[in-house]
């Protein structure tokens, strides 16, 4: 479904990517691992155009999306949750859906808001509570919730579990796999969170400095001992 | 400072930090006032004398250090009774704790309390003339603080809504009002007619002047538009032929109540006293000037509220919240962000024409920045997208402005100071609470909450 092939992509002269290649398949959940300022948020955004890479192509249902605006990217199906969630602070739980629907056809609105309704049942109750005054763990699966509104095929998430209580990633992680086990949702996770990522994965990349280190099914990087070495030991 | 914290409880103050503090404000106070107030240029037989009024300068110094020194004194009682300030504030109690349903009626009750508040508002400037009060004088300058009203809801559009900083929006009035009084006089067209098309040319700069500026941010942003609305008072000025340059342009049309004209006497057909059988009278005009542009304020007010719900409103907010979650959810911020200035511009323009037709007479001194400075301070101290906050602003600013014409120079000051002291009262604006554009019912059936969401339509990007 989402092909990346040999991307390098560049912040001014300072080189984030070093040509990065992988593929996520219809129907997976594809994780990205990595330490901070390995590349990671950036290879999303390269994803969806800004920054537009040097060199190499990204792919999307096999038409070529390299750099193309990110609006447009969106209209084809894609969704991104950025880092740090990004949700709308002074607007409502219900306005903040509703601005995640804007790219969709108006006539589902209804069926997808009743969707988010049911996976996050806690927005539900929020609804017409401000997003500021959401807790952090509310918040992100406000965020996931608002990608979901523009009914995507692939779901790109940026670092969910980021600052979230151990207890609260594992309900938002319980979530992310519900979406792909029954709508078959493509998702492409990023994380910090190795073990939780590995272990939620079919498949997972390692990233470190701008480059792809290791890959392997999740189980397979879970088990790899370079791979606990720098991601697993010492507490996740 | 240490040992008034030791012995709480007890009211010894710390004179000597406080004394500094004022003697500091007391320093600035006449390092700003010794040449205001310190010296004055007259006219004496010989020429232009300076002459001297340090008393004033005394007066004035005196005053800042008295104040801050009991504001020093104020705050370290505060901080020793326990900052009550900080701690038990309900708005901070509210979080997370309350369910669902009272947030949902709360929201009903300031709802209600806003449309009511709205409501009053119109009856009493619809009512304004009529009352007993109302002379020659209130009535132009309720005119007056309308327009302003007006220009401020135009402005909001870009500051609240959007969130773009916008220091030139006196441009968007001043091409408005050339538009008319040129269009009027060089192809003779009516006020109704020009009134359109002022606002769709005021509409346009919007759109030229926003293209090139609106990937620049926040201060960047406030900058170039401080520049924009300077280049065009400047053509304006300099362009001799065409405007008039510092002359200006007189003899503008005034309007007509549907082409009767507000005149004794008409070179043709009849006038507006003529036909409906009444006695002369200038107030006719001032009249009907002061519900003119009361309904084109409430039309602008009624815009917004209904774009403020639509996909686009929506678009303009979100944009104003988080640019990055926008993009990322396919909005095209260039585009949102261009509607918000050419519609603001819009506004700007129609509220231009009035003014044009109002004074009979414009020139670019009308078009200053201190202008765009005052619209852009009745939108931030309303509190910044509050449509009821501009009124109020407009009525504190205009308002006190004319009610204080007879301080003269101190006139400047007591408007400095009142923007001071809602600041320090305020510091998000008289009314910094945001409605929602939709509030769900309390706690529906879940097939029930789908039905009544208004659907978005259209496409915001
Ligand atoms: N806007 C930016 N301008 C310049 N450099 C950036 C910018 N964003 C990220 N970088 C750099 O690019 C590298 C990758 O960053 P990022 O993709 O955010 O890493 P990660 O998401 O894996 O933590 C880092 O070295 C970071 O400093
Ligand atoms: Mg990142």
């Amino acid at each position: 479904m989402l092909e990346i092939e040999n991307v390098h992509s560049f912040y001014g002269s300072i080189q984030a990517l070093k040509g990065v290649s992988l593929s996520v398949e219809q129907g997976e959940i594809v994780t990205l691992i990595g330490a901070n300022g390995a590349g990671k948020s950036t290879l999303l955004m390269t994803i969806c155009g800004q920054p537009k890479p040097r060199e190499g192509r990204v792919i999307l249902d096999g038409q070529e999306i390299t750099g193309k605006p990110i609006y447009d990217i969106i209209r084809m199906g894609v969704a991104h949750s950025p880092e740090g969630r990004r949700i709308f602070p002074r607007m409502t739980v219900f306005e903040n859906l509703q601005m995640g629907a804007v790219t969709a056809n108006p006539e589902h609105f209804d069926q997808d808001l009743e969707r988010c309704y049911q996976l996050f049942p806690r927005l539900r109750e929020r609804r017409n509570q401000t997003g500021g005054t959401l807790s952090g763990g509310e918040q992100q699966m406000l965020a996931i919730a608002r990608a979901l509104m523009s009914r995507p095929r692939l779901l790109l998430l940026d670092e969910p579990s980021l600052g979230l209580a151990p207890m609260v990633v594992k309900q938002i992680f319980e979530v992310i796999e519900e979406i792909n086990r029954k709508e078959k949702m493509t998702i492409f996770l990023v994380e910090q969170n190795a073990y939780h990522a590995l272990k939620l994965a079919h498949r997972g990349y390692v990233m470190v400095t701008g480059e792809i280190w290791r890959t392997g099914t999740g189980a397979e990087l879970l088990a790899n001992e370079e791979v606990r070495a720098a991601y697993l030991e010492g507490g996740h | 400072m240490q040992e008034g914290q030791t012995s709480a409880g007890s009211l010894e103050f710390d004179i000597v930090a406080a004394g500094k503090e004022a003697i500091l404000a007391a320093l600035v106070a006449l390092g700003l006032t010794i040449f205001m107030l310190g010296f004055r240029a007259t006219d004496a037989p010989g020429g232009l004398q300076l002459a001297t009024r340090f008393d004033w300068v005394a007066i004035g110094v005196l005053c800042v250090f008295a104040g801050r020194f009991l504001i020093a004194l104020l705050r370290q009682k505060k901080e020793k009774s326990g900052s009550f300030l900080g701690k038990g504030k309900p708005a901070q109690k509210e979080q997370g704790t309350e369910t669902a349903s009272q947030i949902s009626d709360r929201l009903k009750r300031v709802k209600r309390f806003s449309h009511l508040i709205g409501l009053a508002m119109v009856a009493a400037a619809i009512f304004l003339p009529l009352s007993p009060i109302a002379d020659r004088y209130i009535v132009d300058t309720a005119t007056l603080v309308v327009t302003y009203v007006m220009l401020g809801w135009g402005l909001n559009i870009v500051v609240g809504l959007a969130g773009l900083l916008d220091l030139g929006y006196v441009a968007f009035y001043a091409v408005g009002a050339y538009s008319y009084a040129l269009i009027s006089q060089y192809y003779g067209l009516s006020f109704w007619v020009c009134l359109p098309l002022a606002g769709l040319l005021a509409g346009t700069f919007g759109i030229i002047l926003g293209f090139p500026v609106l990937r620049l941010r926040g201060d960047y942003l406030a900058i170039v538009t401080l520049g924009f609305g300077e280049i065009i008072r400047v053509v304006l000025i300099n362009w001799y032929s065409l405007t008039g340059g510092p002359d200006g342009i007189s003899g503008i049309d005034r309007p007509s109540f549907f082409g009767l004209p507000f005149a004794r006497v008409a070179k043709d057909g009849e006038t507006f006293h003529q036909f409906f059988g009444l006695d002369y009278s200038s107030m006719h005009r001032i009249l009907f000037l002061y519900y003119l542009i009361l309904i084109m304020a409430l039309l602008t007010n009624w815009a917004v509220l209904r774009l403020r719900k639509l996909p686009i409103g929506r678009a303009w907010e979100a944009l104003r919240e988080d640019e990055i979650a926008c993009r990322s959810l396919g909005i095209n911020p260039t585009n949102t962000k261009l509607t918000a200035f050419a519609i603001g511009a819009m506004f700007g323009g129609f509220a231009g024409s009035f003014f044009a037709t109002r004074q009979g007479f414009i020139s670019p001194e009308s078009f200053v920045f201190i202008e765009s400075a005052v619209i852009l301070a009745i939108v931030v101290l309303g509190g910044m997208g509050s449509q009821i906050g501009v009124v109020f602003a407009s009525v504190v600013l205009i308002g006190g402005f004319e009610f204080f014409r007879d301080l003269d120079e101190f006139r400047m000051l007591a408007f400095g100071g009142a923007m001071v002291l809602i600041m320090v009262w305020r510091p998000k604006g008289l009314l910094s609470f945001r409605e929602p554009t939709i509030t769900m019912s309390a706690d529906p059936p879940p097939g029930k909450d789908g039905q009544q969401s208004p659907r978005p339509v259209g496409d915001a990007a």
